[in-house]
């Protein structure tokens, strides 16, 4: 089985943070994490090829790396592409995740990535990976690269994978049917008495969870900064431009609002389905305060009033997707040096 | 950033660190049973609190 293996700038060994804009680069030998993977993939596998790049390098050029890399996996002849693992590490999850998903969809081949649970790597991706849970700790290496060989040759293999619980890899959000002995009350009733006795017991429908968010450092001075609004709300100019679906929107717009002292219902409609949206659409100021915010403006409470609204539809968005579409307003918002948000939500 | 919802509990529970209470879910920001300069009063009192909120500090979530 010839491999061809990812790699940050760090797990690389070129180096820490002051090394993160690294270009990419081939070696072709194992790497780093590299030699103790080909040891526990086994005889029949050799690593023929290692990827380095640094992790802000590939977060902003992830086109041209995403290129270079199925174009590298393809010319090394791999029968399986590995990345990571990359435990907490953002960026680095992030591009794993991504250049899996590229490998696998056009070279065919299987692709294994192991990361923890809350790297947005998992968001992004998990639906069409399975990404072993590789925890936090990077002290862990030999068991999580144990279990990035077990999934690798079950996959290279062709085998059935199990369950999340059963293969060690991250849920992929996908239901399965399956035939129960027990009524929905009979299980609730033994998930109940379990609770009560202090016994083990599973929910079915585990709830969705949410990572502490380190609150951002106030705005010392208001009367510089530059505000944009932003609203899930789904706002958009008459004739929905960009097509923002009214449940479960895949983009968001951003919306010219320069010279207007306020919104005025016939330039805009919501796409939004889930409140009665007539009052938005007669006065749109009531979602995005244009109005209020352009005469705190004009007496200097605020610098300046960004010169787009962005906008999208928060209605029954899965969560993953709701991230990625937060993640790239944020992209624009640091783009355009924006100081301070405020975000309507309906 | 500043999250004015008059959904208070979904922000918390997604996490968010500062939050003004909204108006309303049809109107977040006003309130159509108002004449519309007190409407319009209200909507800068809202938006001014949410001001208020970006200049202090927030706890982390």
């Amino acid at each position: 089985m010839r491999v061809v293996h990812y790699l940050n700038q760090f797990f690389g060994g070129i180096g820490g943070e002051e090394h993160a804009d690294t270009e990419f680069q081939v070696h072709d030998e194992p790497v780093g994490p590299g030699r103790l993977l080909e040891q526990i993939l086994g005889e029949d596998a050799q690593i023929v090829r290692t990827i380095v790049c640094g992790d802000n390098y590939a977060t902003e050029n992830m086109g041209a790396l995403t290129a270079f890399v199925v174009e590298k996996t393809e010319e090394a002849q791999a029968d399986l592409f590995v990345a990571g693992p990359c435990f907490e590490a953002g960026r680095y999850g992030v591009a794993a995740a991504g250049l899996c998903v590229a490998v696998s969809s056009e070279l065919d081949i299987p692709v294994v990535t192991g990361m923890a649970t809350e790297n947005p790597g998992v968001d992004l991706h998990r639906q069409s990976l399975f990404i072993v849970d590789s925890g936090q700790n990077a002290a862990a290496m030999r068991d999580v690269l144990t279990k990035m060989s077990e999934m690798a040759h079950k996959l290279a293999e062709g085998c059935q994978i199990g369950s999340p619980e059963e293969e060690g890899y991250i849920a992929r959000g996908i239901l399965k049917d399956a035939f129960v002995e027990d009524t929905a009350a009979e299980r609730l009733v033994a998930m109940l008495s379990a609770k009560v006795n202090g016994e083990y017991f599973a929910s079915e429908l585990p709830a969705p969870s949410f990572p502490a968010i380190t609150s951002p450092a106030p705005v010392v001075d208001m009367s510089t900064a530059k505000v944009a609004i932003i609203t899930d709300g789904g706002l958009v100019p008459a004739g929905n431009p960009d097509n923002i679906s009214a449940w479960a929107a895949t983009n968001w717009g951003a919306y010219d609002i320069s010279g207007k002292d306020g919104l005025q219902g016939d330039d805009y409609e919501v796409s939004h389905r889930g409140y009665d949206t007539r009052y938005v659409e007669q006065s749109p100021d009531r979602l995005v305060p244009v109005d209020a915010l352009r005469e705190l403006e004009e007496s200097n409470i605020i610098g300046e009033l960004h010169n787009k609204f962005f906008s999208t539809s928060g209605l029954v968005n899965p969560i993953a997707n709701s991230r990625r579409l937060g993640r790239e307003i944020a992209e624009q918002l640091k783009e355009s040096e924006i100081d301070a948000v405020i975000l309507t939500s309906t | 950033m500043c999250h004015v919802t008059s959904v208070v509990p979904v922000a918390k529970m997604v996490g968010s660190n500062r939050i003004v209470q909204g108006q309303g879910i049809v109107h977040v920001m006003g309130n159509a049973d108002l004449p519309a300069e007190e409407e319009k009063e209200l909507r800068r009192k809202t938006v001014l609190q949410a001001i208020e909120a970006l200049k202090n500090e927030a706890p982390s979530t």
